[in-house]
């Protein structure tokens, strides 16, 4: 589902060129990239979703080039094969819960599916949330409904980041056993980034990344 | 979700910052819009009655007011003349048409004008009801001073003497209604026309029975009649005026008022694009994230910039439809005060051409006005944005 190979960033301005080992997750399976701070992980995420182009190597993405397509083609790819569960969440502040849910899958060129979403927001134990604003939302229902909005267009690769370095011990596992469960349900790929070490022992396949020289 | 949809979302989920940009953008438009309404109702007002008359004929005195007292029936006369000496311009080869008035009696602040037939049939005021006037004392009310007075066919009235007050009743001679006009949008409907010998017999124990009249609205059969006529009137108490001259004099003092007016409200609707544009920009370094969100989510940088561009459409259009109906609440309140005044009606809501020139300058101004931030939108780093959210 998603290859790297050989990929390289250098900041403007920065003095050096990051080097960043290669990453390669087949559908279903799941990979923990862990790195403490100032190792490049959000660099290396970003290059993997897109939102940054390498300096050198590429990413290919559902067997397809991906980092080197045009910004709004890059765009499109993204919405269409990826779900993001972002470490702060942010929503669409002026639409409701199950309306954010509904613009994940219109960007994503998914039909509309009313029901997709009610069962969805049901399993996350959210069903009365439907209606409600994001900003009523306790911390932790933000996080199931941004967890809802990275898998309801079915993507094919689940990217989290810091998904649980906020979050104790038991609800770091009922995050993780949620994500994994959606990316099951959907066969997704998972790519975890994170700096949590208590991540470490619950996933076998992982890449750790070193402190920049 | 279109783009439009969610911005009009967006745009709902500020009530503050939105209002303040609608209100002020509704405010220029109307004010704008107002006097593009009020113009057209004034233009086509003046143009009605001044309908044919090229000359007015009357008592030595401000022109303006003459034409203003003679053919609006707004303002008191310049005073009477002899109908001896009128006849000498009534028959003078250049005039094609003259129709005698005089008035000076009123009944509930309506003028009981005495003329001929000539003058309804100038106007095309058809009898409505009953017969017209041909009998001293004999009456034909106008569409507005019988819906107003409730008199009808075969009712009769004392005057009052004067033409601003209605007290000093003279008690000898009722008139009598024999008719009612149907409505002409001319000042004939705010009038009550007689015989001129019904004048003349109400004042016949306080002026001489030399016969006067108040003026004469001329027709022109040459237009030689404009240069000779006040030369013929040099040495007499009679002056002609023109009413085109004098209505266009009229309104050019009217202009510079107007000129103000309109200066103030294409600042105010200046002031509402600046407060469109910072709206928009204050509100995406509010929602940078959301944004950058959209992004990720498949949104490509084009798509958010119609997106804020169609958030500052809708402000604009927002704006533009409060001030039309502004504008029309504005119509209907002027208009009511200057029927009651003046028995003028103003009050027309259909849109002018002048409107849709506005409402497309707005827009255009408006997109404007949101293409700046629209276009940061479109620029964005969303890696950067994202990774200032830690």
């Amino acid at each position: 589902m998603l290859k790297t190979e050989g990929l390289h960033y250098q900041y403007e301005g920065g003095e050096s060129e990051l080097a960043f080992p290669d990453l390669s997750i087949q559908k279903g399976d799941e990979l923990l990239l862990l790195g403490a701070s100032g190792t490049g992980k959000t660099t290396l995420l970003h290059l993997v979703a897109g939102m940054r182009t390498p300096t050198r190597g590429q990413v290919a993405l559902a067997g397809e080039a991906f980092s080197t397509l045009p910004t709004a083609a890059r765009d499109r790819a993204r919405g269409r094969h990826m779900g993001i569960v972002f470490q702060t969440t942010h929503f669409v502040r002026s639409l409701s819960v199950s309306e954010n849910l509904a613009l994940a899958r219109a960007l994503a060129g998914c039909p509309p599916d009313e029901a997709r979403i009610q069962g969805l927001l049901e399993e996350l134990g959210l069903a009365h949330k439907l209606h409600a604003r994001v900003d009523a939302l306790s911390v932790g229902e933000q996080q199931r409904v941004s967890i809802a909005r990275a898998v309801v267009h079915g993507p094919g690769l689940i990217l989290a980041d810091e998904p649980t370095s906020a979050l104790d011990d038991a609800n770091t596992d009922a995050v993780l056993s949620l994500l994994r469960k959606q990316a099951e349900r959907t066969g997704a790929a998972l790519l975890i980034v994170t700096h949590d070490q208590r991540l470490k022992d619950r996933m076998s396949d992982r890449v750790e990344l070193n402190p920049i020289a | 979700m279109k783009a439009s949809k969610l911005a009009r979302r967006n745009v709902l989920h500020r009530p503050l910052e939105t209002g303040l940009s609608v209100l002020l953008l509704a405010f220029g438009v109307g004010i704008i819009s107002l006097m593009l309404l009020m113009q057209r109702s004034l233009t086509e007002d003046l143009d009605r009655n001044i309908k044919d008359i090229d000359l007015v004929l009357g008592a030595k005195g401000s022109p303006l007011q003459l034409i203003l007292a003679n053919v609006y029936h707004v303002d008191v006369p310049t005073g009477n003349i002899k109908l001896a000496d009128a006849r000498k311009i009534m028959r003078h080869p250049y005039i094609e048409e003259a129709i005698p008035l005089a008035y000076g009696d009123n009944y509930d602040l309506f003028r009981i004008v005495g003329t001929e037939p000539s003058y309804a049939a100038h106007y095309g005021a058809e009898i409505a009801e009953g017969q017209t006037f041909e009998a001293p004392f004999e009456v034909v009310l106008g569409q507005e001073v019988a819906a107003e007075t409730g008199l009808s066919i075969g009712d009769t009235f004392y005057s009052a003497h004067g033409l601003t007050d209605g007290t000093d009743v003279h008690r000898d001679k009722a008139y009598t209604v024999v008719g009612t006009f149907q409505r002409t949008g001319a000042v004939i409907d705010q009038l009550i026309l007689t015989p001129i010998a019904s004048v003349w017999g109400v004042h016949e124990d306080v002026e001489d029975a030399d016969e006067e009249i108040t003026a004469v609205l001329l027709k022109k059969k040459n237009p030689l009649a404009i240069l000779t006529l006040p030369n013929l009137l040099r040495n007499t108490p009679m002056q002609v005026a023109l009413p085109a001259i004098e209505m266009n004099r009229l309104t050019q003092q009217f202009g510079i008022g107007l000129q103000t007016i309109r200066a103030v409200a294409l600042l105010i609707m200046g002031l509402s694009f600046i407060s469109v544009f910072i709206a928009l920009y204050a509100s995406l370094r509010d929602r940078r994230y959301e944004l950058a969100l959209l992004r990720t989510m498949g949104a490509p940088p084009q798509r958010l910039f119609s997106l804020v561009l169609f958030e500052g459409l809708w402000m604009t259009a927002g704006g533009i439809l409060a001030g039309l109906v502004l504008s029309r609440i504005g119509v209907v309140v002027l208009g009511q005060v200057l029927a009651d005044r003046f028995h003028y009606d103003v009050t027309q809501l259909a849109p002018v051409w002048g409107e849709l020139v506005l409402v497309a300058a707005a827009l255009l101004v408006g997109a404007l006005a949101a293409g700046i931030p629209a276009r940061s939108a479109l620029k964005m780093d969303i890696s950067n944005t994202l990774g200032q959210g830690r």
